[in-house]
């Protein structure tokens, strides 16, 4: 495997001037650039308008492109000379709020719904000198872990167009890895950003729970959704990280920890770091050149000087189980917002109040919704409540104490991002428990709280990428990525750029 | 054997406030089915003196200071509703004649 070799110029070996997309570079890479004065945000511009232009309409990685609104943007650009990421574009998501942006959360429910208000993320990243492209798809509600439950079309993975980019953050990750993005936000409630990332062959974390604020997400489980990075680097991570942590007054959730920088942190050798391997993860079903990979990946860490000890995760098994308990009971409640009177979509008719209700909720949530509704208040109504959504509370008390457990006898723990590769368009789509399966590793982290964060390991013979998850104990962001960087350092994947990408 | 029947999802569907046609209500008696007897597993985990985790920040009671500041104008909020009749939004009609 390409380990060990000199690294080229830059992380990413890419010629910046003379030259070809800008919006393939990185962000560090771009800021170093800008600040030499050898691009201008104008030129960023023209190169991801004309990227979008040519690979959108394939790719479909926006919902929407709005060149004149986006344009526009740059004129009221300010911020002061050392704002970390100046001129940078960086996409979001289509649940988290732009003031006056269409946020429509994949759904017809909210198709036409403009925020009146900013997400404090997006508050943080306009304040960084950050400009922002709105409408990156997404599974309607962030139900899914393929983006083929988008109201308003399917994305395709741009290293091969007949695959899932995953889900459901699926449209932000194949926007970084087909350069049609620098970087990006997702949102994770059971891997909504690590899956994508890694079906797409980019760096993607979930933050501690209470690390990010989560005002102006579009919420789907309050006690499980963070909102988090999807980079071309870890680098990028860390600096996206840095800009959007920290504690917010308006989520009761955002927790009081202070800030470190992560770069720096990152930057710190790997070498002393333990990190365990739960025996649990080598489960059926999964895929054996993942399998590969994983060990592939265990031997550059151990190269490392890194300790690789094997632990024990014994509840595991039961996350999946436990996550649809929760996160559909959660979701059931969440969305009994939608009823046709403050905002978003109501149907027409001249029925009863009541009839409005359910027509409007009728006709606005697509299946993926409808189904998850009916089993989150299923769980939860009376006679079932006990047995199942109590019962899945208290399975999640285990499942955060074998974390506890195991965070005493290593730093780190390594496994696989997703059991398979990026699987067909279609092939999960009839079969919701297959598809709830294809989460199995990274729904843990959301319910025990931990941050998670995935990277390119390796590639299928068919050329797809294969991602590695790398979990540490809360608010522990820093020793994530400090591993992360010291494994990209010593390898290549994350330099590999897909068939289709605007490079 | 199945325990969600038809007749279950469409007591479940009226207090979601969703409706169902028949072939739907088929279809997801089925695939809750499914989820739900997968989820049966969990019945087999001992937990008689585990807590419930609702939520894993041992955070509680959080409280601000109670000082006024601006909000969103009512022009603002209510030119989001789908119906309106300014300065309201506008609804079917709620107590019947």
């Amino acid at each position: 495997m390409p380990s060990g070799s000199p690294r080229p110029t830059g992380s990413h070996g890419r010629q910046p001037v003379g030259r070809g997309s800008l919006v393939a570079l990185t962000i560090h890479e771009l800021r170093g650039l800008l600040e030499a004065k050898q691009v201008s945000v104008e030129e960023i511009m023209q190169d991801l308008l004309a990227a979008l232009e040519r690979l959108n309409p394939q790719l479909h990685a926006y919902i929407a492109v709005d060149a004149a609104r986006l344009r526009a943007q740059l004129k009221g650009q300010s911020g002061a000379p050392a704002s970390p990421l100046l001129g940078i574009p960086i996409t979001i998501k289509d649940n988290i709020c732009v003031a006056g942006e269409e946020t429509a959360c994949g759904s017809k429910m909210l198709a036409g719904f403009r925020p009146p208000y900013d997400a404090t993320v997006i508050e943080r990243l306009r304040r960084a000198g950050a400009w922002l492209i709105p409408r990156a798809n997404m599974d309607e509600f962030a139900f899914g872990s393929s983006t083929e439950n988008s109201a308003f079309g399917v994305t395709r993975n741009p290293w091969a167009v007949d695959r899932v980019p995953g889900g459901s953050s699926g449209g932000s990750a194949c926007a970084v890895a087909a350069d049609l993005a620098v970087a990006a936000l997702g949102s994770d409630t059971g891997g909504s950003i690590r899956q994508p990332a890694a079906f797409c062959g980019v760096v993607g974390l979930k933050p501690t729970y209470g690390r990010v604020s989560r005002y102006g997400l579009v919420a789907f489980a309050s006690s499980l959704d963070q909102i988090g990075p999807i980079t071309k680097d870890v680098t990028d991570c860390a600096l996206v990280l840095s800009v959007i942590a920290g504690h917010d007054a308006r989520d009761s959730t955002s927790a009081p920890v202070g800030v470190p920088d992560y770069v720096s942190a990152m930057r710190t050798p790997a070498k002393g770091l333990r990190i365990g391997i739960p025996k649990e993860y080598v489960v059926e079903g999964i895929d054996p050149e993942v399998r590969s990979a994983i060990d592939q990946a265990i031997a550059v860490c151990e190269r490392l000087g890194v300790a690789c000890t094997r632990v024990s995760l014994p509840r595991t098994s039961y996350a999946v189980a436990t996550y649809y308990v929760i996160a559909t009971a959660e979701a059931s409640s969440n969305l009994a917002r939608y009823d046709g009177v403050q905002y978003g979509f109501r149907a027409s008719g001249n029925g009863s109040l009541m009839d409005m209700y359910v027509n409007t909720r009728t006709e606005g949530f697509g299946a993926e919704p409808k189904r998850r509704i009916l089993l989150g208040t299923y769980v939860l109504s009376q006679g079932y409540y006990d047995a199942y959504y109590l019962k899945a509370l208290k399975v999640r008390t285990l499942i955060k104490q074998d974390f506890d457990e195991a965070f005493g006898q290593c730093d780190v723990i390594l496994t696989p991002t997703a059991p398979t590769p990026a699987f067909r368009i279609g092939e999960k789509l009839h079969d919701p428990l297959q598809m709830y399966l294809s989460d199995i590793f990274t729904i843990s982290a959301n319910l025990a709280g931990v941050p998670a964060l995935s990277l390119p390991c390796g590639f299928s013979k068919q050329g797809l990428p294969i991602g590695m998850q790398l979990l540490a104990a809360p608010f522990k962001e820093d020793v994530l990525l400090r591993a992360a960087y010291a494994y990209e350092q010593a390898t290549e994947w994350h330099t590999r750029r897909p068939p289709l990408s605007a490079t | 054997m199945g325990v969600v029947t038809p007749e279950i999802v469409k007591q479940v569907a009226f207090l979601a406030r969703l409706r169902l046609e028949g072939h739907e209500l088929a279809t997801f008696a089925t695939q809750l089915d499914d989820i739900l007897q997968y989820v049966q597993q969990l019945q087999s985990v001992p937990t008689d003196q585990v807590e419930p985790t609702s939520h894993v920040l041992p955070l509680a009671n959080i409280l601000r200071k109670d000082q006024p500041s601006p909000s969103l104008s009512q022009d603002a909020v209510v030119a989001l509703a789908p119906a309106q009749q300014r300065p309201f939004i506008a609804v079917p009609k709620v107590i019947e004649q």
